[in-house]
């Protein structure tokens, strides 16, 4: 039976490019656990934003072969070197997508805007100073300037306006990163938002967030306010589900400095 | 790179208005074969614009497909599998995209596009 993700001995290397570890496996281990919804959402269009090894696209190319959704993938690195191992990834599982070495999705803005059904991101999220940002080489893999939030803030209306009506974005943070702040504006933006997976390790606690477009809870929204209801519905009720995803995170992290 | 993705791409040059679509420099092109998925082309039809596709499939040495289409020709076997052919299989291996207001060349080398601008185009 052949593998249901990437496996490891066929990844491919360069010294300038970011191997698989744990964020990598903890966002492969998302889209496993999430694979039956995957597998029904029958996306047509996949894409990665920063695929580095090549370990998690293969991987994602591989748990939707089972369902034959003969889906298109794209994936895009700034680093040439990322794209050309995931290219040498791919092949070595047999696997294909579409790699453009561009900066997260400049020159695929314009045309590919509304049809993305599922994108995958794990952003350079390690708070640095802010001029280790965007730097050649393998430091574009981790460098996320102040917070980490550098890159993962212009990531994000960069997929709002490429993600379809029934888009999905699956994104790696850090505690540092202040996800629940993410989730809060990404929610302003009509997306909801859950933790598909949280890993603590020894350096770091990684949360894969899982975003789509809420149409349902738009229509509750605008329903609350034609009848001028005051019950919870709509976002009251969206705000308390983040609350309880990310306890003491909100406003009890803001300030922490890292390290 | 398949024809689809040249289908999606546009020079990303700072203040370029007619960026879309980039013409190509064919060096070498290669043929590989890909499932024929009727559902999968019928979904892209309308996502694809006609007139580029033709354009690129052309430039790639391919001329089969019409000038133009529409939804109609869905239905027609040998149409589909044409849009296939031309849309999934043709790979622009080696060359370029030229963007077409301002001529800048987008190298491609073994079948990945390089989008990445110079400071002074961002």
């Amino acid at each position: 039976m052949p593998s249901k993700i990437a496996q490891i001995r066929l990844v491919s290397s360069h010294p300038e490019v970011y191997e698989p570890c744990d964020d990598s496996f903890a966002l492969v281990d998302a889209l496993l656990a999430d694979q039956t919804n995957l597998l029904m959402h029958n996306p047509k269009l996949c894409m990665e934003v920063g695929c580095g090894s090549g370990y998690v696209i293969t991987s994602l190319a591989l748990v939707l072969r089972q369902g034959a959704c003969g889906a298109y993938y794209i994936a895009t690195d700034i680093n040439p070197h990322a794209v050309r191992v995931t290219s040498e990834t791919l092949e070595a599982h047999g696997v294909h997508a579409e790699l453009i070495t561009t900066d997260i999705a400049s020159g695929l803005e314009e045309r590919l805007a509304g049809l993305v059904d599922v994108m995958v991101v794990n952003p350079p999220y390690v708070p640095t100073p802010e001029e280790e940002v965007g730097r050649d080489g393998i430091a574009s893999a981790w460098a996320g300037g102040e917070n980490g939030r550098c890159v993962i803030d212009k990531i994000l209306p960069v997929a709002d306006k490429l993600l379809s009506d029934r888009g999905w974005l699956y994104m790696v943070t850090l505690t540092a990163n202040n996800p629940s702040e993410i989730c809060l504006q990404m929610r302003d933006k009509g997306y909801a938002s859950r933790i598909v997976v949280q890993r603590s390790t020894e350096e770091e606690n990684l949360h894969v967030i899982k975003f789509w477009r809420d149409c349902d809870d738009n229509h509750d929204i605008l329903q609350a306010n034609e009848v001028g209801a005051v019950n919870k519905t709509g976002p009251a009720r969206i705000f308390e589900s983040l609350l309880s995803q990310f306890p003491g995170l909100l406003f009890g992290r803001n300030n922490s400095s890292s390290t | 790179m398949r024809l689809l993705t040249h289908n999606m791409l546009s020079s990303n040059i700072k203040g370029v208005t007619n960026g879309f679509p980039l013409q190509i420099e064919a060096v070498k092109v290669v043929e590989k074969q890909v499932d024929f998925n009727p559902d999968f082309l019928k979904n892209m039809f309308s996502k694809v614009d006609w007139t580029a596709l033709a354009a690129a499939s052309k430039a790639l040495g391919y001329a089969d497909l019409p000038e133009a289409a529409g939804a109609d020709m869905l239905d027609s076997d040998d149409f589909l599998r044409r849009f296939h052919h031309a849309l999934l299989q043709l790979h622009l291996e080696e060359g370029a995209l030229v963007c077409p207001e301002t001529g800048r060349r987008f190298p491609v080398s073994k079948g990945i596009p390089n989008m990445l601008l110079h400071e002074d185009e961002v």
